[in-house]
Parts: structure tokens; C-alpha cells; sequence
């Protein structure tokens, strides 16, 4: 991908002294304040965007904290009940031999998340440093990251579909526990990090880049 | 759709690619093409072949399905001869007890409220515009509505939760998959393809169109 396409000097909706919006795409004049075709409010670029993203992100990680170390579910058969957080979940899916769904909760619980964490860090750190990654790939990075985020939900489901369907009537009861919580809270902060950040910022920075 | 705009001013002539807000000359996109930005690639629009009254069929066959997944099991459960059966409902319930049961809108609102309202949403916008009509009230409204929850319905996510509890209580019972988690997959099936079909540019242009018409 990296020399298709993309023009050396195109000239954006900022440099020309005009508004793009960010939904329809339509072109105003500096002075208008809301979209024309999309009601969409107008921004140059966002300034904010930046905080934001930080300050969801930082919300993310840290409520990611609680939900590694409290356990997910609860498990009690006969008696005695086992509790297991995420990491535990996926050893014993392991230990019954199932390595598909272990790797499938692993990635979706732990290197899905942590990795975003990791990603969008990255993207709002490189909207005001150099960096020698193009902007194109960061790009590809902020659609994977937005596209990825919502995957990461799938243990809290889990967890919900679990204990709605064992319960007092069989031997074994199964109740979520607190990191379920968490867990999701987490996900959502980092949902809305992504949400939050301006795209259009990734290739301002490389604007006055001597080559893609 | 390619009517110019009674404003002839330039700016009409103009598009700004969304996410990398390059100017770009605003040319008529034929059905069945796609336009992208040449700077960052991104599909501005592709408008496809009776686009809207699809969209429109899909979502009514989402929400249908969608019914159908509330209210039938989805999971059965047999074990020492008894059989739990387990409905979306009893899953968006399992949280409602002790220090979880916030979780419980949260996950009502993920797996059937949001993806229900994003499909009325869509109904309510497009339906008039499948017709030729002039758009509804508040059409602009809804539609910024319906695509600002797009990232928040889940119930894609839901069906591969499904998958791995299956998997996951297997060791301890029999577990059979009900006719609710059928209707589920195929309303996966449904929205995907709809989200195909749906170009948010090409939806904006011809609200603006019909409503100034
Ligand atoms: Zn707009
Ligand atoms: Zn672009």
C-alpha cells in the first residue's frame, strides 16, 4: 500500500480555510457552527480530542486493574465453590483440552485490551511527536482498534449466558462475580477513547512529511 | 442524487473525506461504484443498486428476528434428567442480583435494546426515502441517532459469547442449542449484510436532496 495512491501535497478542507464535516462530508465556511446537510456540529479540528482520549483511556486501564485480579465467575459444585478471574477461566479451558475457545477468550479478555491500550496511547502520542511509522498505517491501526474494540465484550457475555443457565437445580451453580464489571467498564472507556479521538489529526502530523 | 444544489456555490462542488478531511471535487458516484479518498482510502460512498429498500427489507427482518430471539430459548440444558432451557432474557437477568445487577441494563441495552432501536431508527429514515418520498421529521436527527449506536449494538458479539459458554458447560451437562440462538445467527447474518449495503454519505445526499425538493 505504501506507494499507491496518495499525492504528495493534497490539499485539505483546513488548508483551503474550510470546515469538512466529519459525518457527510459536506464543506462549509469557517463561520458556520452546525452541518447544513447532517446537523452534525462542525469542528476545525477538535481540540479536546486529545484529553479525552487520554482521559478514557487512562479510565479504561485503570478499572482493567480490578477486573484481572477479582474473579469473573464463581463456581459452586457440592459444597465448595471455586472462584475463577480471567486468566484462570482460560488455564482450566486448557486443562479440559478445549485450546480453541481458551484462545479465543484469551485474545478476546486479555490481548485484545491490552493491545488497544497499547495502540491508542501510541496514536494520541504520535498526533504531536515524529514518528517513522506512515501515517497510512496508523490509520489501518485506528480502524483495527475501532473495529476490534467491542469483540472484547464477549466474556461478560459468557459470564451472563453461564449463570442464567446453571443454576440451583443442578449441582453446580455458577454466579458472576465483581470483575464482570469491571471488566466491561473497561471496555467501554476504551470504547469511547477511540470514539472520542479525531481522526483527522493522524494526518495532519504527517502533513510536511517528506515522503509517505 | 446528483442534482446540484439550488446554492451554487462552490462548496457544493466539494466533498472533505471524513477522516483525513482532504478536499475532494464532489463528482457523482454511479451506482454500483465506489468512491474513496486518495489519500487515505477510506470508501466515501458506494451506493448500490436499490440500496435503500434493501436496507429497509433486512431491518424488518432483524427486527422479526430479533422477537423471535427474545422469546425463544436459545440454550438447553439437561442434566440427571432435568432440562433448564435459558432465553435471552434469563441471560440479561443473571446480573440482576448483588453488586452485578447494574450489568444487567448494560446488557439489555447491548444485546437487544440498542440493535432493536438502531433497526427502527433506520425504518423510520429510510423507509420514506425507499418510496421517494420527502424524509420524516426529524429523518436528520434519527439517522445521526442510528449511527451513533452502531458501535454500541452487540449482538454479533453476543452469538460468539454463545458459542464459548456452550463450549464451556458442555463437560458438565448436555447442551443443545434452541431455536432462539438460530433466529440470533441469522440476524447476525442480516445486519452485516446491511451495514453493507449502507453508504452514510450517499444516505446524508439524498435526505438533503428529497428534503429540499
Ligand atoms: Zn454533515
Ligand atoms: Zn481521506
Amino acid at each position: 500500500m505504501e506507494n499507491t495512491g496518495s499525492p504528495p501535497h493534497i490539499l485539505t478542507a483546513r488548508d483551503a480555510g474550510l470546515i469538512g464535516c466529519t459525518q457527510c462530508g459536506k464543506v462549509h465556511l469557517p463561520t458556520t457552527a452546525t452541518c447544513s446537510r447532517c446537523g452534525a456540529t462542525l469542528q476545525m479540528r477538535d481540540k479536546a480530542s486529545l484529553q479525552k482520549v487520554w482521559a478514557w483511556l487512562i479510565a479504561g486501564i485503570i478499572v482493567y486493574i480490578p477486573a484481572n485480579l477479582y474473579p469473573m465467575l464463581a463456581t459452586a459444585s457440592l459444597g465448595h465453590t471455586t472462584e475463577n478471574t480471567i486468566v484462570g477461566g482460560v488455564i482450566e479451558l486448557m486443562h479440559h483440552g478445549s485450546y480453541g475457545v481458551a484462545g479465543i477468550v484469551f485474545v478476546a479478555s486479555i490481548v485484545i485490551p491490552v493491545a488497544k491500550f497499547i495502540a491508542i496511547a501510541f496514536l494520541a502520542l504520535t498526533v504531536t511527536r515524529r514518528v517513522r511509522m506512515s501515517a497510512h498505517h496508523r490509520h489501518t491501526l485506528f480502524e483495527v482498534v475501532e473495529f476490534i474494540g467491542r469483540w472484547s465484550m464477549i466474556d461478560v457475555f459468557v459470564v451472563a449466558i453461564l449463570s442464567s443457565l446453571v443454576r440451583l437445580d443442578f449441582a453446580a451453580t455458577i454466579t458472576p462475580g465483581i470483575a464482570a464489571i469491571s471488566f466491561a467498564l473497561s471496555v467501554a472507556f476504551t470504547m469511547i477513547a477511540a470514539l472520542s479521538f479525531d481522526e483527522r489529526l493522524i494526518w495532519d502530523a504527517s502533513e510536511d512529511e517528506p515522503r509517505e | 442524487m446528483s442534482t446540484p444544489a439550488p446554492l451554487s456555490c462552490d462548496l457544493d462542488r466539494m466533498i472533505a473525506c471524513p477522516a483525513c478531511d482532504a478536499l475532494l471535487a464532489d463528482i457523482s458516484v454511479e451506482t454500483g461504484e465506489t468512491a474513496s479518498c486518495p489519500r487515505c482510502h477510506t470508501v466515501i460512498e458506494a451506493p448500490r443498486p436499490l440500496a435503500m429498500t434493501r436496507i429497509i427489507m433486512l431491518a424488518l427482518a432483524a427486527l422479526i428476528l430479533m422477537i423471535a430471539a427474545v422469546f425463544f430459548p436459545f440454550l438447553e440444558l439437561g442434566a440427571a434428567g432435568m432440562v433448564r432451557r435459558s432465553s435471552l432474557l434469563d441471560t440479561v437477568m443473571a446480573f440482576a442480583t448483588g453488586l452485578t445487577a447494574p450489568l444487567t441494563i448494560a446488557m439489555a441495552a447491548l444485546i437487544v435494546i440498542l440493535p432493536v432501536s438502531r433497526f427502527l431508527a433506520l425504518l423510520y429514515v429510510l423507509g420514506p426515502m425507499a418510496f421517494g418520498w420527502h424524509p420524516a421529521r426529524h429523518a436528520a436527527k434519527v439517522f445521526r441517532l442510528a449511527e451513533a449506536l452502531r458501535p454500541w449494538a452487540m449482538a454479533e458479539v453476543f452469538i460468539v459469547g454463545v458459542a464459548v459458554a456452550l463450549v464451556k458447560v458442555a463437560g458438565l451437562a448436555h447442551v443443545s442449542l434452541g431455536p432462539a440462538f438460530w433466529a440470533f445467527v441469522a440476524l447476525v447474518v442480516v445486519t452485516v449484510l446491511k451495514d453493507n449495503f449502507m453508504s452514510r454519505v450517499t444516505v446524508w445526499k439524498t435526505l438533503e436532496a428529497r428534503r429540499t425538493s
